[in-house]
């Protein structure tokens, strides 16, 4: 055995070496994350966590399964397409607590006035007026429906 | 409170049950939603954006993004020298750079313009949620990543902060979060997606210029609409693989 007559010295290397390997499998076993690399490099239950976040808005077909009676107004309006929330803002609270949470009453002269002042930027067949000279700052309700505001439709009060 | 052996048979194997669940870790939202069916993405139309900020303040109000940084954020671009003759020929010099504001993200609307002249629209920008995004590619610890169904994601608990796909992101979407040090971006609603729901700025928005769009649903109108207009990316040329489409896009649009 004359090959490992000097090799003592290189086993005991090799053996911190292999030592040291087993400390890293170790470590790494606590250190990474249990989903890391479930689907690709990153950790999978990041995903969950991430779809766990609460929601504000509560959809149109929340508001649509209680009140139908407005939904029907403005299936022949041309708000059809509007969504409630898109007035009314995130209402997820009252959706889930109808009773105790109940929403605001929105400004119709200021929200109407957010899509519906003229502007050159806007496009052509958009129906714009001129705040100012058009309603004096009176409130839109005043004369047009919110829910289904066209004057020839049936809208005007 | 005293303990019968009764039920402590009864108790024990529900106990274990329960636990097998509190080790679990995040709760599944929902259950029945299947990650391999979809692919997530967006359509703009740009000849129906009004430039009303409705999907700016319903991003901020879902997401609680902090003041001064957007998830979503709206333009508007002016194009003086465009010109449209009554035979419907467009005169237009493509060097001029086009007049681009966004105050305050579009979030309270724009100011009126009394310039007639010219061609205006409004550019609503997100994330593009690309399919071979650069910003993923970048992070140096796995914090950012594309989902199996398509939205580009960040683990926020695993991400450290370094901001190499703020910089890496040729769109501008992401941000350092002020508060909790950091990436943050569109996750496309993915709380909202994976629930059934539409995105909160799809929810807003009144005049449908933005729609969610699932491109592995066979039955989704995108496919239709795809073929039928004229619709592009943003920065085609970056090979991005950027899915977020727009209708009518103007050339002047970066």
């Amino acid at each position: 055995m004359s090959v490992f007559k000097d090799a003592p010295h290189l086993f005991r290397f090799a053996g911190v070496f292999v030592f040291a390997f087993l400390v890293f499998l170790v470590v790494r076993h606590y250190v990474v994350p249990k989903s890391f690399g479930q689907y690709g490099h990153y950790r999978g239950n990041a995903i969950g966590e991430i779809a766990a976040h609460p929601i504000k808005f509560a959809g149109h077909e929340a508001c649509e399964s209680c009140h139908t009676d407005v939904l029907d107004v403005k299936a022949k309006g041309k708000h059809a397409n509007v969504n409630c929330e898109a007035c009314h803002g995130a209402l997820a609270k009252h959706a889930d607590d109808p009773s105790s949470v109940t929403p605001v009453k929105p400004d119709t002269a200021v929200i109407c006035a957010r899509c519906h002042t003229t502007s050159a930027a806007k496009p052509k067949g958009f129906p714009q007026v001129v705040p100012e000279e058009h309603s004096t700052g009176l409130p839109c309700e005043t004369c047009h429906k919110p829910h289904s505001p066209g004057m020839d439709a049936g809208g005007a009060k | 409170m005293k303990i019968t052996r009764r039920q402590m048979i009864v108790l024990l194997p529900a106990a274990a049950v329960a636990w097998k669940y509190v080790l679990a870790g995040t709760p599944e939202a929902s259950p029945n939603y299947k990650m391999t069916e979809h692919w997530w993405s967006m359509l703009i139309d740009i000849p129906k954006c009004i430039g009303c900020g409705n999907c700016v303040r319903a991003c901020q109000t879902e997401n609680d993004v902090p003041e001064g940084f957007f998830r979503t954020w709206v333009e508007r671009y002016h194009r003086s020298d465009w010109l449209m003759t009554e035979s419907g020929e467009v005169t237009a010099n493509p060097l001029t750079v086009p007049e681009v504001i966004s105050p305050d993200g579009g979030k309270e609307g724009f100011p009126v313009a009394t310039d007639e002249s010219g061609k205006y629209f409004f550019v609503p920008k997100l994330c593009n949620q690309c399919a071979d995004s650069p910003c993923t590619q970048v992070c140096p610890v796995g914090a950012t990543f594309i989902s199996p169904d398509g939205a580009v994601l960040v683990d926020q608990t695993y991400c450290l902060g370094c901001a190499y796909c703020v910089q890496a992101c040729p769109y501008g979407c992401r941000y350092i979060h002020p508060v909790k040090k950091v990436a943050d971006k569109c996750t496309l609603c993915y709380h909202r997606i994976t629930k059934g729901l539409t995105t909160a700025c799809c929810e807003a928005c009144p005049t449908g210029a933005r729609q969610l769009v699932d491109l592995k649903d066979p039955k989704d109108p995108i496919h239709e609409f795809l073929k039928t207009h004229s619709v592009q990316v943003l920065k085609p040329q970056m090979a991005t693989g950027a899915k977020v489409f727009y209708n009518d896009l103007d050339g002047s649009v970066r």
